[in-house]
């Protein structure tokens, strides 16, 4: 057996293009059948339509799914409501992140440096559920942030902020605010990371170079570490974007019940069972990625990550 | 750095701090709950500390059920996405002919796109080709999920190691078996193991697409998730919350520690 065994891997060493073939073929057949066949089905299914009468899918190709997904307005509202909190969130998480990114790589000691990497890792992966029930804790009336607020005195800003129309609410775990606070959260480790590491990459030596050439610490900065950091930058920005553009829990706990993407996907595939809408609907997240991934290409984030 | 570098060192010192207390205090917050003798509300300050909660958890089955079935599928999919993975970095680290590029965005794909979108195409192809919901759907879903875990520790680890070794071994008569035996895996071992915790801990905390690929049953995730919607003990919710917080910190703090060692010895 084990001799069978060794002359058939001594048979493929030296066919090395069938060696390669048979190591790969089972994530090919993995990834390519289950998951590309999947997103596949789901395109194909976006092309069925559902009988209103019986609630019955007629698998024959029309467009109807996409006539009615873009025909109401309410849908539109859907649509640019996610991705404007999307964009929000990765804008925002870009500006937090960004000193502690240049703090972790250019200034922490090699005894400080794990530390801080770890202490964005461990958030990074730890339960995504707990995060966000930990923010329902802290942001509910009789929770945490109320009573530091009010220890503070400053209630009043708090109450200020709420009654700002379109993102207030009755209090900061049913309003645009509390959920974009959230999303901010989850996810700024995210884009801590990549911009970290493209920063470590930057050669010290450039650095140098700038500042021999007589440029200050400013120009350096806005013409060398800038410009080299940018590519971090976009690479964090695709994990804040397409998360929060596919999340339904956050605006499920968090937030006013106003519909995003994900939610409209979810409930249009569950409770009202019509897959071919939900299946469209899941197209524009889809597409947005797909044009997003490509602009990112375009600047560089894929060596960046 | 030269001192001229250290202009504004106090504010980003400070925005550091500011932002490691951001990520970190709501975690901190959420173990503080799980000790509060308050059933109802999240009052704080809390009315008093206990321990019952704890015990309370320990008695509930449904909650050992969900756990279990954590366990069983974060298992199996991290073995399934050992063995895709590490096969598929055999084949590419040395091969520069092949669409490596096109590997690597297919592995990532399942995790870059977002969950919803995974969640639902694999449920609609599952209802297409009429495949009922079991512990098997959530595995699959899991496996698809977890490869880049172990693709990427284990592509970076080979691309570390010298190919001299493998030369050599070969040159000494070992036969391809032998050199992947005793050269190649106790090489990788490390970043198998890392990649490994880190993809179990991945499946142990999924949601989402856990949510359209298991049918009736509950992970712990979506055990958390039906609580927070429709709570019947919220103090034994927070227990369960600490208890994941631990299963998930746990491998990632020992991934680190397995990867770190490695570029150490390797500099």
């Amino acid at each position: 057996m084990t001799n069978t065994l060794d002359k058939f891997f001594t048979f493929l060493f030296y066919r090395k293009g069938l060696a390669i073939f048979l190591l790969l073929s089972p994530l090919l057949i993995w990834l390519g059948v289950v998951y590309l066949g999947s997103l596949f089905t789901l395109l194909i299914q976006s092309f069925f339509s559902i009988d209103s009468f019986s609630g019955v899918i007629k698998r024959e190709f029309t467009l109807e799914s996409y006539y009615d997904l873009f025909r109401q307005s309410t849908n539109w509202d859907i649509i640019i409501r996610t991705t404007t909190m999307a964009f929000t969130v990765t804008v925002v998480s870009a500006i937090i992140a960004f000193p502690i990114a240049y703090y972790m790589a250019m200034y922490a000691g090699p005894k400080l440096k794990p530390v801080l990497y770890l202490g964005v890792m461990l958030p990074l992966w730890s339960s995504y559920l707990v995060k966000v029930y930990s923010w329902k804790l802290i942001m509910v009336k009789e929770g945490i942030l109320t009573w530091c607020l009010e220890e503070l005195g400053l209630m009043h800003l708090l109450d200020v902020i709420l009654s700002l129309p379109v993102i207030g609410g009755t209090s900061l775990s049913f309003s645009y605010i509390g959920m974009f606070l959230v999303f901010v959260y989850i996810w700024l480790p995210y884009m801590i990371l990549p911009i970290q590491a493209s920063l470590e990459r930057i050669p010290k030596s450039l650095l140098e170079a700038s500042s021999d050439l007589g440029g200050g610490p400013a120009q350096t900065f806005r013409k060398v570490v800038l410009p080299l950091a940018f590519p971090g930058v976009v690479a964090g920005s695709i994990f804040t974007f397409s998360l929060t553009l596919g999340d339904y829990i956050i605006p499920t706990i968090i937030g006013n019940s106003s519909y995003f993407i994900g939610m409209a996907v979810y409930t249009h595939q569950g409770t009202a069972g019509n897959i071919p809408l939900a299946a469209a609907f899941s197209m524009i997240p889809i597409i947005i990625m797909m044009v997003y991934l490509m602009i990112a290409k375009r600047l560089g984030a894929f060596d960046a990550l | 750095m030269p001192s001229k570098w250290n202009f504004g060192t106090i504010g980003l010192k400070l925005a550091t701090t500011l932002g490691f207390l951001f990520i970190h205090i709501p975690i901190f917050i959420i173990i503080m709950y799980a000790f509060s003798t308050d059933e109802k509300t999240f009052q704080f300050p809390l009315p008093g500390f206990t321990l019952k909660w704890f015990g309370v958890a320990w008695e509930r089955n449904d909650i050992w059920e969900a756990i279990i079935l954590s366990s069983q599928v974060a298992f199996v999919s991290t073995f399934l996405a050992i063995v895709l993975g590490t096969l598929a970095c055999l084949a590419v680290y040395r091969s520069k002919f092949f669409g490596r590029e096109v590997i690597s965005f297919l592995v990532i794909l399942p995790i870059a796109l977002p969950g919803i979108v995974t969640g639902i195409s694999l449920r609609s192809a599952m209802s297409l080709f009429g495949i009922p919901f079991s512990t098997w759907t959530i595995v699959i879903a899991h496996a698809t999920f977890c490869i880049v875990t172990v693709y990427n520790n284990v592509l970076a680890r080979l691309r570390r190691s010298s190919h001299s070794m493998v030369e050599a071994s070969m040159d000494l008569g070992a036969n391809p078996w032998q050199t992947f035996r005793f050269v190649i895996l106790p090489n990788i071992a490390t970043a198998l193991l890392a990649g490994g915790m880190l993809s179990f801990a991945l499946s142990f905390d999924e949601v989402i697409v856990t949510t359209f690929t298991a049918g009736q049953q509950s992970t712990v995730p979506i055990w958390m998730l039906t609580e927070f919607i429709r709570p019947r003990q919220r103090p034994v919710t927070n227990v369960v919350a600490v208890f994941v917080i631990l299963v998930t910190t746990l491998p990632i703090l020992i991934a680190y520690y397995l990867t770190k060692e490695d570029e150490g010895g390797k500099k």
